[in-house]
């Protein structure tokens, strides 16, 4: 073996032992790696009350309220087989509103509602102007969000 | 393939070339942001703000494409030894910073109306700071040495080591939940962005692409003049040197 050949072994063997360990460690973090939890998540997995973390998911229709103070609204988040009910006092994004995509920051109180602190629209992965998007919708070809946005790829 | 990698060979060629490309990047540059900025509709849901896409997903394909070309040249260099692979890596690196800087500086300008934050630490937005401070890091360590040839060879395993990082930037958003939005080109079952929006976006990726090997062009011939401008410095001061030892008379024989 020529000592190039053996350099350009070493390369290889390095890379692919790399990308084994990398793959290993993602995989064991992967469930410290999520952004949010689904609304099923909070009903499958151990999710800690009265910890700081996020749910994401669409707002659910007609669920956004407003109560009387005029600054906190009350909605619920779904993923599609499970929702829960998010109390928010502040500013809303622009693209907020009901079946749009939404991440939340707060604690999951142990009735099982969410009090956010904070609220952040989650954005899709489609690009149209606003006449193809109403030509989509009147011809009934318009296909919403999947739940959790990402969530289509993955499965 | 040796036969292009001759420096007196790639200083011929690239001269011949980089006029013609320099224009083509000129011609579209223009076109791009024309179509970008004044001829594609407004989003549905971004309105206006959709423009910025048309420069922050280019410059996030360069960050990944860049860094790509970074790893290829740095593991030539680091098998075959060969000068020209050595400084075409160098020269890539803060052309690809640059690149990830615009990405995530656009990113953030998005981020802030859309989201309605300017940065989150998700899987997306934190790998590509990873690829950021990579790309720093190997500026840093090539030249962090006296020795430019173990510089070279130190920066090129930082370069190699980061390349785990590439398919993680690109999935990040299929493996975990993000806030960033999943691939809306590069995907399963065609893109999911019309063609009047998707036109431009790829005039725009094209020109990126063009302006980057145009400007790293630029950059590598001028290493080699460089590096050729030490070297005769270096010989002349031997000959300097040489001239001191045996007693001859220095004045007036220092090579200009």
């Amino acid at each position: 073996m020529t000592r190039k050949r053996r350099r350009l072994t070493a390369v290889l063997a390095g890379l692919a032992t790399l990308g084994l360990a990398t793959f290993l460690v993602l995989t064991a973090f992967s469930d410290n790696l999520v952004f949010f939890y689904s609304p099923s998540d909070l009903k499958t997995k151990h999710v800690p009350f009265e910890r700081q973390l996020r749910i994401g998911g669409l707002v659910e229709e007609h669920s956004v309220k407003r109560e009387a103070d005029g600054k906190t609204i009350d909605f619920r988040v779904t993923d599609g087989s499970n929702t829960v009910a998010v109390t928010f006092t502040g500013g809303l994004p622009d693209l907020f509103r009901e079946g749009q995509g939404v991440v939340a920051e707060g604690v999951l109180r142990r009735d099982g509602s969410f009090l956010a602190s904070n609220v952040l629209a989650k954005h899709d992965e489609k690009y149209m102007p606003p006449e193809v998007a109403d030509a989509l919708k009147r011809s009934g070809h318009w296909q919403e969000t999947s739940a959790s946005g990402n969530a289509e790829a993955r499965k | 393939m040796n036969r292009f990698a001759n420096p007196t060979r790639f200083m011929r060629i690239s001269a011949a070339v980089l006029p013609a490309i320099g224009w083509l990047t000129a011609l579209l540059l223009v076109v791009g942001l024309v179509l970008a900025l004044f001829v594609a509709p407004p989003d549905y849901q971004q309105g206006e703000s959709v423009r910025i896409m048309f420069i922050h997903v280019p410059a996030a394909w360069m960050a990944l494409f860049v860094y790509a070309n970074l790893a290829l040249a740095s593991a030539a260099g680091l098998i075959w030894r060969h000068p020209l692979a050595e400084i075409a890596a160098q020269e890539a690196a803060p052309l690809g910073a640059a690149f990830t800087l615009v990405c995530l500086v656009t990113g953030s300008l998005w981020g802030q109306p859309m989201w309605g934050t300017w940065w989150v630490w998700d899987a997306r937005l934190t790998s590509v700071l990873v690829m950021f401070f990579l790309y720093l890091g190997y500026i840093a360590l090539v030249h962090a040495f006296d020795d430019p040839t173990r510089g070279a060879r130190a920066g090129a395993i930082l370069a190699m080591v980061g390349v785990v990082n590439l398919p993680i930037i690109k999935f990040s958003v299929d493996w975990w939940n993000t806030l960033h939005q999943p691939a809306s080109v590069f995907r399963l079952g065609g893109p999911t962005i019309v063609l009047s929006m998707l036109l431009p976006l790829l005039v725009m990726a094209i020109a990126f692409t063009i302006l980057f090997f145009w400007l790293w062009l630029v950059r590598i011939r001028s290493a080699i003049v460089a590096r050729k401008l030490r070297s005769l410095r270096l010989a002349g001061a031997d000959d300097f040197a040489q001239l001191d030892a045996s007693g001859g008379k220095p004045a007036g024989s220092y090579p200009s």
